[in-house]
């Protein structure tokens, strides 16, 4: 085994930010807004990190897809202890279509070039809430895959997994090459150090196409409209039970 | 919805008055978010970086309990050793010893994010960093080699030593006396209002070993513990209430002649070069304030509602905003010159120093104080952290030289003959 770890980093918008819709309606705001990696990807690379420095792996490469800007985010999954990084570069209209089965297509290309053993990744972005690169791209590879997993352990060529459901937590054990994705509670991230921050300027980004990888980032989805929630409208106090029952049929709630 | 998504609707409710101080909003409007007073603007990568570091640390580690070390008067000890773990404890220190080799501006930037989640703390650190500096570029192999790996890690906490009773801005007067007697000097005498003085381990002393005037002054180190060193009652201050202030009084204090840092007479020349540094830092502390303090009120005036809508149609407020939004980009832009020409050790460092420190003091604290108006009568309330931005960086106008000695810097280097 290779004890190679490929983990998928998204740049975008900053949590904390207040998303705007374009006036056009064709997307958000993103020129001149805050970004930074998806809190779920930051949590992906300390798991592989953490599975570096306790000996079970060998190397953590940090891979994203996306135009120059992309590249930010790869130096700060390098401060946090990725060892080195591939750049797959998206930009322009290609990277406005971009979505996760072109991604987990780009990642499962890529898994077979690096030969990795393990493929990590945040469970959803927080920008489109897809939840479904991860389980692209196993099925893409036909690997196992460990999904909201909030505790890993490596057991020989097998992983422990605990992944949390809406039943509770199921504890599962899968054999290696796999793709995981990474729930809140897996771990905390670390800060990066200064020190780290700095030695992260001298690692390595290669910067690759999608063509080179074979392949094609056409996206089959075509985005008609993107609109702000509808405004929240005040509510109504009634009396009594009867009251709510036949104000509810109405609106046609029941 | 991921709980990271509930996290962020949280955050973006902002500060809503009736709720209570929730820990995630104001994270969030401390994250420099308003475009045109972005800190990030025209940095280079890995200061983004440092930047962000900065800014997490600050916002997980500091702000939500800036006010409870405010009130209860707590040095956070753990909390530095958690920032000196990351490299805070000697920014500007070189590696060998521990530090981390940032150059000036790296540190404004630091300094300035870490303010927005404490001011007061961030002082101790940087005046901490200054004495870690000071050991480090003036000390001999075997001095730099005792104190700063200690000092980078924190597992020691220093203080500076130069106001005395008598001597504030006319700090070459200072009377503090060091009597050579073999291989030890001999201390007598007192400083005021020492940050950390008490609490701390190491003692970067200025004092008299010669003549009268600056000549005479040098600068040693002096570890706690020492006989002959004790300290006096904690103050009462407005604020910079997260470290202690003590008055350092040194009585037949021997110390030995192996901790003074250079050649005797030199000591008032490294204090010098230490306060341009010291400037920086200080501004950039006022300016983390500012910044976060512009962001609340900012947040304030688009919740706020009065005479049927938000403040923030009002346009009296939104020329003051736009105001302090102004001033406080350009105390930015001064700092960061400030800290560039100090780096490169240009001829007008001292003087621009003192220029970026005095403006950026004033208006930061101007600022400060028109986000604590915008806030209306919840801006006086010790729940709302505004009102301990402006406690907090008023003294920042007084130390590290006053305001008052900037003006008599900047004059003299304008009206001198050369």
């Amino acid at each position: 085994m290779s004890g190679r770890v490929l983990v998928g980093v998204k740049r975008v918008i900053d949590y904390a930010v207040k998303i705007r819709v374009k006036p056009d309606n064709t997307g958000v705001v993103t020129d001149g807004v805050k970004h930074s990696m998806n809190p779920f990807c930051e949590i992906a690379v300390e798991e592989a990190v953490k599975l570096k420095e306790k000996k079970l792996i060998k190397e953590v490469v940090a891979v994203s897809c996306g135009p120059q800007q992309s590249q930010e985010t790869i130096r700060t999954a390098l401060a946090m202890g990725a060892d080195r990084g591939i750049h797959v570069d998206v930009s322009g209209k290609d990277y406005e279509n971009l979505g996760p089965l072109q991604v987990s297509k780009i990642l499962a290309a890529l898994a077979k070039q690096e030969d990795a053993q393990l493929i990590l990744l945040g469970k959803q972005a927080i920008d489109d809430d897809c939840n479904q690169t991860g389980q692209m791209t196993a099925a893409l590879l036909d690997w196992p895959q460990g999904t909201f997993a909030s505790e890993v352990s490596l057991e020989g060529d097998k992983i422990n997994l605990v992944r949390e459901i809406d039943g509770g937590l199921e504890h599962i054990k899968i054999n290696t090459p796999a793709v995981i994705t990474a729930d809140l509670r897996l771990n905390t991230p670390r800060y990066a150090t200064l020190p780290n921050i700095m030695k992260a300027k001298k690692k390595k980004i290669v910067t690759v196409k999608p063509a080179d990888l074979g392949v094609d980032v056409t996206s089959r989805l075509e985005v008609l409209k993107v609109e702000e929630p509808p405004q929240r409208q005040a509510g109504m106090k009634v009396e009594t039970v009867e009251d709510l029952v036949v104000k509810l049929k109405e609106a046609g709630r029941v | 919805m991921a709980a990271v998504g509930a996290l962020s609707r949280i955050a973006r409710l902002g500060s809503r008055i009736c709720k209570n101080r929730v820990t995630l909003s104001g994270n969030s409007q401390k994250r420099g978010i308003a475009a045109c007073i972005d800190p990030s603007h025209g940095l280079t990568d890995e200061q983004k970086e440092f930047q962000k570091v900065a800014f997490d640390f600050a916002a997980n580690e500091m702000a939500p309990h800036m006010a409870e070390w405010d009130q209860k008067e707590i040095f956070p000890v753990e909390t530095m050793r958690k920032a000196a773990q990351l490299g805070f404890g000697g920014i500007y220190v070189q590696p060998d010893v521990g530090g981390s080799g940032l150059s000036r501006l790296d540190t404004s930037i630091i300094f300035e994010a870490l303010s927005t989640g404490c001011v007061s703390t961030t002082a101790y650190i940087s005046i901490h960093n200054m004495c870690a500096w000071m050991i480090d570029s003036y000390g001999n192999k075997e001095q730099r080699e005792k104190f700063c790996p200690d000092l980078c890690s924190m597992e020691k906490f220093a203080s500076y030593c130069l106001t005395e009773p008598g001597s504030g801005s006319d700090a070459a007067s200072l009377l503090t006396s060091a009597q050579r007697k073999g291989d030890h000097y001999v201390l007598n005498g007192s400083k005021a209002f020492i940050s950390g003085g008490g609490d701390t381990d190491v003692y970067v002393v200025m004092c008299r070993t010669g003549g009268k005037g600056p000549k005479g002054i040098s600068c040693l180190v002096v570890e706690k513990g020492t006989p002959g060193l004790s300290f006096g009652k904690k103050e009462k201050k407005v604020g910079w209430n997260s470290q202690p202030t003590r008055a350092v009084i040194f009585e037949d204090c021997a110390v030995p002649v192996a901790n003074r840092l250079g050649e005797e007479g030199q000591g008032f020349n490294f204090a010098m070069k230490g306060l341009n540094g010291g400037r920086i830092n200080i501004a950039s502390c006022s300016l983390g304030a500012a910044h976060a303090s512009v962001q609340l009120a900012r947040d304030h005036l688009l919740v706020r509602k009065q005479f049927g809508e938000t403040l923030s149609n009002n346009q009296f407020l939104q020329f003051k905003l736009a105001e302090m939004a102004t001033k406080l980009v350009a105390s930015r832009l001064l700092i960061r010159e400030a800290a560039q020409a100090l780096q490169e050790d240009r001829p007008d460092a001292v003087a621009i120093c003192s220029m970026a420190k005095l403006f950026a003091t004033d208006e930061c604290f101007n600022i400060c104080n028109q986000a604590l108006q915008m806030h209306g009568g919840y801006g006086y309330l010790k729940d709302y952290a505004v009102q301990q931005f402006v406690r907090d960086i008023r003294v920042h106008q007084i130390l590290e030289g006053t305001n008052e000695v900037m003006r008599m810097i900047i004059s003299r280097n304008l009206l001198s003959e050369s």
